[in-house]
């Protein structure tokens, strides 16, 4: 089974969820896919025993070859390639950003004249290691890459299906969102009772309910804002599945880089309600 | 001479749009005899790639020259394999700029004036 933790708005608990719902669970398996910033690892401190770099096919034209027709900026749906024609200058040019490839292939595929051949470009590294029985994958986007998908889809090609599959994502509704969260059986939504939070919630549901995803909320720092995310939950029918308080002591931990669950002992049955409520066995 | 000034409307008296790749439409104004095309700018909700698009649209018009606000990395980097000049910090009205740019006005841009999506702000 594969769980993911996703949230609309950032900052919201995403981490502190996905690593204490780990920590609660025997046969499990935590992929961070916040590539971008990947912090899961502060709090379940894996040793990590392989490191892999991760690649994505960028095209690089043989210019030689190549006649300027324009069919790979064509087919380039992410404006990636630019051919100017030769009128202006007496040879025309192909130019490649690659900082917005998405190494799809396309281009290299539809070449009529074949003149565009891809090479690897590294993206990131993606790290495996263990904590405390738990198997840990993370990767780690290069300073400075725009492009995520591609390392998100090579850490969740480490998924182990005969673990119980925690998955980290990133915040957001966008495509690194929905890279992490497809493919998921349950997606766990981690919001606040602010204007902010049940904005990007809404935002986040509509993405779920477009991939097909199952999902309910867990509303945290429920104390604080109003009764909107509530309201709006009960309106909807989606499950709310574990309030959590503004609670000064599980600032202090997560600011030392320590879990709840060990930590804080009131929380262990919590979880276990929350691990009942999405049918696993501890 | 075929220049391309980019604009918040359709007539030589609308004003400058200050972004390049996500202007709202492109003059391209003939300097000799002052006859335009407005062109509707297809990039200006694309999420990324505006101003490479942008820039090719340039070089597929023969445009010779650019005027505008200010032009980022990529489109810098598309125009300039065009062979394109790039005339940024204009402003005022088209018309305005054309007969500043007759007169010499305008210096030539050496390098991109703003970072990467900033016409999507």
């Amino acid at each position: 089974m594969i769980i993911s933790i996703a949230s609309g708005k950032g900052g919201t608990g995403k981490t502190t969820i996905a690593v204490n719902l780990a920590l609660s669970l025997e046969n499990v398996q935590f992929l961070d896919c916040d590539v971008e910033e990947p912090n899961a690892h502060l709090f379940l401190k894996p040793v990590i025993s392989e490191r892999m770099s991760a690649y994505i096919p960028i095209p690089e034209v043989a210019e030689e070859t190549c006649d300027c027709c324009g069919r790979c900026q064509e087919v380039c749906a992410f404006n990636s390639i630019a051919v100017l024609p030769g009128e202006i200058r007496e040879h025309g040019s192909v130019l490649i950003f690659s900082h917005l490839c998405h190494g799809c292939g396309a281009c290299s595929l539809l070449c009529p004249l074949d003149a565009i051949r891809e090479v690897n470009k590294e993206i990131g590294i993606v790290e495996k290691g263990f904590s405390n029985g738990i198997q840990f994958v993370h990767g780690k986007l290069n300073i400075g890459e725009a492009m995520s998908p591609p390392l998100i889809r090579q850490v969740k090609k480490h998924v182990d299906p005969t673990k119980t599959v925690i998955i980290d994502a990133p915040p957001g509704t966008t495509c690194p969102v929905i890279e992490s969260v497809k493919g998921s059986d349950y997606c766990i939504l981690v919001t606040e009772p602010t204007p902010f939070g049940l904005n990007d919630l809404v935002l986040a549901v509509e993405m779920l309910k477009t991939i097909g995803v199952p999902f309910g909320i867990i509303l945290n720092r429920y104390d604080i804002g109003d009764d909107c995310v509530d309201v709006y939950a009960r309106e909807n029918r989606i499950p709310v599945l574990m309030k959590i308080p503004f609670d000064r002591e599980i600032a202090s931990l997560y600011s030392k880089g320590l879990p709840i669950i060990g930590y804080k002992s009131e929380y262990d049955s919590e979880f276990k309600k929350l691990l009942i409520k999405l049918n696993l066995n501890p | 001479m075929k220049i391309c000034i980019t604009s918040e409307g359709t007539t030589l008296d609308s004003n400058i749009d200050p972004r390049f790749g996500r202007c709202r439409y492109f003059m391209i104004v003939d300097t000799d005899t002052m006859e335009f095309q407005a062109i509707d700018n297809a990039s200006m909700q694309a999420s990324g790639g505006a101003g490479i698009q942008s820039g090719q649209l340039m070089a597929s018009k023969k445009v010779r020259a650019v005027l505008t606000g200010n032009v980022g990395p990529n489109a810098f980097q598309t125009l300039q394999a065009g062979g394109i000049e790039i005339f940024t910090g204009v402003s005022g009205t088209v018309r305005e700029a054309i007969e500043k740019y007759k007169e010499g006005a305008f210096k030539k841009t050496q390098g991109p004036t703003v970072s990467a999506k900033k016409g999507m702000s």
